[in-house]
Parts: C-alpha cells; sequence; structure tokens
C-alpha cells in the first residue's frame, strides 16, 4: 500500500528524515513511533502530498506523492498533526462540506456523513458548532472527516494527541476497527498505543528507521534479558543447587520471602523458557511453589533501548 | 465543480455566519450612507442639474473609501486564516487543485464585494422616487456603475487574495494588500498633476488611471480597453496567488 524508499527531507540548515525506507501491507495497521521531532510528521506530510521530499520516492497505492498526487489524494484520509477544523462550522455542516469537497456526490455525502457520524460517535453533537465541543469530540471530528470519502489509506499524526484516558481508549477502539478494511497509518509516542492498537511497528528517531516489525518480534528481541520470578518453599542450600545445575541458567538470585518461601530471579543464558524446567524440578521435589512468571519487556523497554542517545547510554 | 462551488459557499457562509462580516456590511452602509446625505445635501442646492445621480455619487469621493477600506478587509482572511488555523493543510490534502481553491475564494471575496455595493442602487432608487423625474434613474447608467464596480473588485479582490497568500497573518496581509491597492489608486495622479500630456508616461499614466476609469463608468461609457485593463490586472494577480499557492509543492 505503501512504498517509501530513500525518502531524504532536507529544510534550510537540518536533516528532518533522511534516507527513509519502508513498506506497509494492505490492511494493515501501523504505529509510526518516535520521540518528538524525530521526523513522524514530515514523513507524513510528504505521504499525504503536503510538501515535497529533496529526494527519494514514495508510492501510495502504486501511485507516486509528487507526480500523481491528485490519484493519491483521492485515496487518503489525512489528519494533521494538532487537528485543525473550522472552529465556526456545525458538524455535520463541516463534513458534509469536507465530503463535497472530496468529490463524494450530493447524496452520497448525506449518506457516508450519518455512517461515519454513528461511526465516531458524533450524532448527539451534529448540530453543535465545532468551536464550543471539547477536545474529545473534536478529535473525533477530524476522525470522522478522514473516514467520510472511504480512503484506502488513513494517515493519522498524533490521532490521541490531549485527549483523557477514557476518551483514549475509544478513539484507539475505533482505529483498531478500522483495520482489514483500510490501511491505517498513525503516528504517536505513547507506547502502550502501539503495543494495543497496532500490528506493525516502525520506529524512527533522528530520521532514520531503527527498527521495524511486529511489535511481539520486537519484544522477543530483548527477551533474552527477562527474568524468571519464582517463589518455592524448600530447603535453602538444595534449592540453590539444584537451580543452578538447570540447563541454560545463567544467574540465580535467591532472597527470603515471607513463612519458608524463597524469592527466586533468575535469567537464562539463551532464548529458551526456564520456567517448565522450574515446575518439573519442584514437582519432582515435592516442593511447595506459589509464583512462577516472566517479566517480559515492554516496548517502552525496547524503544528506550534502541532510542537511547550513546552518550547517555554510556552514563547509566 | 462540485467541489469548488462547496469551497465557494463555505468562504461565503464565513461571511454572514460570523460577526465580521456583519461589522463590514454595517460600516460600508454606514459611509454609502454619508455620502448619499453628502448627495442629497447638493441636489438641493438651487440650481438644477444635468449630471446623471451616479456621476455625483461618485464625486464625493466616498467611493474610493470604501473600495480601498474594505477590500482589504474582505479578503484579508482567505488565506491568511486558513494558515494560521493550520486548516491550509486539510485544504489542500483534499483532492481539488491549486487553480480550484485560487478561484473559489476570489470569486467568494468577489460576491461578498457586491454584497456590500448593493444598497447604492436602493439610493439611487430613492432620489428617482423623490425627484419625479424618470431620467434620474436611467437603467444604463446604474448598469455601468455596477459593471465599474464589478471590475474594480475584481482588481481589488484579486490583489487582497494576493496579499493574503503571502502571510499568515490577517493583519500583515491587509497591510499588504492595502498598499497595493492604494499604490494602483494613486498612480492614476500622476496624469492630474502634469503640466502638459504631451509626454509619453503621462499617456501611459492616463491609460492605467483608474479615477478616470470610473469616471466614464458612472457616465453610462464603457470602453472595451478599460474593461480588458481590469480583467488582464486580475488574472495577472490570481496568477501570482496561484503561484504562492503551489509554490509549497516546489522542490
Amino acid at each position: 500500500m505503501i512504498e517509501v524508499s530513500n525518502l531524504t527531507k532536507r529544510y534550510a540548515g537540518h536533516t528532518a528524515i533522511e534516507n527513509l525506507s519502508f513498506g506497509v501491507k494492505r490492511g494493515e495497521i501501523v504505529g509510526f513511533l518516535g520521540p518528538n521531532g524525530a521526523g513522524k510528521s514530515t514523513t507524513m506530510r510528504i505521504l499525504a502530498c503536503y510538501q515535497p521530499a529533496t529526494s527519494g520516492t514514495a508510492k501510495v497505492a502504486g501511485f507516486d506523492v509528487f507526480t500523481q498526487s491528485w490519484e493519491v489524494r483521492k485515496r487518503i484520509g489525512y489528519m494533521p498533526e494538532h487537528n485543525p477544523l473550522y472552529i465556526d462550522m456545525r458538524v455535520r455542516e463541516y463534513l458534509k462540506f469536507r465530503a463535497r469537497l472530496k468529490g463524494l456526490s450530493w447524496r452520497r455525502s448525506r449518506h457516508r456523513v450519518d455512517v461515519v457520524l454513528e461511526q465516531c460517535g458524533l450524532t448527539g453533537v451534529s448540530k453543535k458548532i465545532i468551536g464550543h465541543l471539547s477536545m474529545g469530540y473534536r478529535q473525533r471530528v477530524g476522525l470522522a472527516d478522514a473516514l467520510v470519502h472511504e480512503p484506502e489509506l488513513i494517515i493519522l499524526d498524533e490521532p490521541t494527541l490531549g485527549l483523557d484516558p477514557n476518551q483514549i481508549r475509544q478513539v484507539r477502539q475505533l482505529i483498531k476497527s478500522l483495520g482489514g478494511a483500510h490501511t491505517v497509518l498513525i503516528s504517536t509516542h505513547i507506547l502502550p498505543e502501539v503495543e494495543m492498537t497496532c500490528n506493525q511497528v516502525l520506529i524512527i528517531h533522528e530520521g532514520r528507521i531503527l527498527a521495524s516489525d511486529a511489535p511481539t518480534n520486537l519484544q522477543n528481541r530483548l527477551t533474552r534479558q527477562g527474568l524468571i520470578t519464582a517463589e518455592i518453599a524448600a530447603p535453602l542450600p538444595e534449592l540453590k543447587r539444584r537451580l543452578e545445575a538447570l540447563d541454560d541458567v545463567e544467574q540465580v538470585a535467591i532472597a527470603p520471602s515471607d513463612q519458608n518461601y524463597f524469592h527466586c530471579t533468575l535469567t537464562s543464558r539463551s532464548q529458551t523458557d526456564l520456567r517448565l524446567a522450574i515446575y518439573s524440578l519442584v514437582q519432582q521435589e515435592g516442593w511447595q511453589l506459589r509464583e512462577l512468571s516472566r517479566s517480559r519487556p515492554t516496548l517502552e523497554d525496547v524503544f528506550v533501548h534502541i532510542t537511547r542517545p550513546e552518550k547517555l547510554e554510556e552514563g547509566y | 465543480m462540485a467541489a469548488t462551488l462547496a469551497l465557494i459557499r463555505r468562504e461565503l457562509s464565513t461571511y454572514f455566519s460570523s460577526f465580521t462580516g456583519y461589522i463590514t456590511i454595517s460600516l460600508v452602509l454606514f459611509l454609502v450612507g454619508l455620502s448619499f446625505t453628502d448627495l442629497l445635501l447638493r441636489l438641493n442646492q438651487g440650481e438644477p442639474t444635468d449630471v446623471p445621480v451616479t456621476e455625483m455619487f461618485y464625486q464625493s469621493w466616498y467611493f474610493w473609501l470604501i473600495l480601498l477600506l474594505a477590500s482589504p478587509v474582505v479578503t484579508m482572511r482567505t488565506f491568511a486564516a486558513e494558515k494560521a488555523l493550520g486548516t491550509f493543510e486539510t485544504l489542500v490534502t483534499a483532492p481539488i487543485s491549486d487553480l480550484q481553491l485560487v478561484l473559489a475564494k476570489f470569486f467568494s471575496s468577489l460576491v461578498f464585494h457586491l454584497v456590500l455595493w448593493l444598497p447604492l442602487i436602493l439610493c439611487v432608487g430613492v432620489v428617482r422616487h423623490f425627484a419625479n423625474d424618470r431620467s434620474s434613474f436611467d437603467v444604463g447608467m446604474v448598469a455601468s456603475t455596477y459593471l465599474g464596480v464589478l471590475l474594480l473588485g475584481c482588481l481589488y479582490m484579486s490583489i487582497g487574495c494576493f496579499a493574503s497568500s503571502l502571510t499568515r497573518s490577517q493583519i500583515v496581509a491587509s497591510m499588504i494588500s492595502f498598499a497595493l491597492g492604494m499604490a494602483m489608486f494613486l498612480l492614476g495622479f500622476k496624469t492630474a498633476y502634469a503640466p502638459q500630456k504631451t509626454d509619453r508616461m503621462d499617456g501611459f499614466f492616463s491609460h492605467i488611471s483608474m479615477v478616470e476609469h470610473m469616471q466614464d463608468f458612472v457616465r453610462g461609457v464603457v470602453d472595451s480597453r478599460q474593461v480588458f485593463f481590469y480583467l488582464s490586472v486580475t488574472v495577472f494577480f490570481l496568477f501570482l496567488t496561484h503561484k504562492v499557492v503551489e509554490s509549497r509543492r516546489w522542490r
């Protein structure tokens, strides 16, 4: 759906993005993740045909964003950062105007406006003036605008900016429901958002793509550093000896817990899951086990790991 | 085409759904009213006259005051407000061409400009009603006066759209268009104060003197050269506006 190759955008004096290449398949929900100023908005603006790239090409649905921008613009629904709207218009009037602008016929625009009002939960406020709406509702108006002409690709720049947790959940739900029928590209610097909604993550930092994978795969990259936690009631020396004797165990730390339980933390040398081995050990010895878990690294850990500047890394 | 009409409709609705539109209308109405009382005073000064009512109105100079003051206010919003609000981004990423956008902005401000001048017909009508003289309201004369208003409107609206496309601040936009409009207006006076009109330069300035053009229009004289002059300068400024809007996509 999207093919970007060697995309570079330079402003006077600094490079916003450099040699960006990535691809997005049809029907995917892709999260564009990066700290502020990483080049997310610039990339999205180029894809939405708002500004040209300095060099490189980007194609949406097979059409070049620079030379065939008309075809591209017909196929995308774009919501810019900060969601600009005409605050003097009424919700329904605005969506109707946008639908007509995007080339929908009079009858079709009426139908589509009804559909997106329903879809975005705006039916109750359709006659209100946009300037009088709360942030959450305005964001939904922006979303409704992006959806109104049933675009193949939906580009949302920070769709949950400035919303409260409840509203964020609703917007997320909405975005999730768009997957499959539409391709969605959202940018954000909120990690749980990507973890929950996207099936593909692009991590961008200082104008370069640092990682591109499914969220779970990205987490697996760090799983080696994942910890196994177990609480076992057993004689201490025996426990220590037997745990250290397990295959692939790198480190074992044992601390007394309450009653006669011991809190054990283990790290493994390879990708193997130690939990099974621990369980069968406990069963074999007739010990008691009350907790056994593996802490998986969150996407946040991955993100910090990948985007941390070198200088800081030394400092820690 | 449907998209252009939707744009024009939305533009016009902002004039009529906001205070700025009505404030502009009422201020212009106030100035037209002032010039009308001025006109009535002069009509009542004893001597009967054969000068057309439209020309008498024009002689009071309120016409230029209104045109020069109102046109920057009417057009300052067009592009500058979109840029300041950020809606310019959603607008140009919709599948409409830059030319469509420029034309829609231009025509909607032109329509509003014409609405501003509607009260003038009423004034002429009042004079006709009380003068008991059919010749004081000559349809051809009023039509040619409005042709002048339309042509000058084209010119000043295109200047205003151009100024507005240059900046994101409405104040800056109105200052630029006021300066450009004022300069165009004052160029015409170079001939009026010249000692003799033999010089080729003076011929040129007389040709572009909008004061003289309008003088013809209010007398009912329509000269195709003048029509061509206004239309071509309008097209020139719209062309510049189009280039400015398009420049975003240059690389």
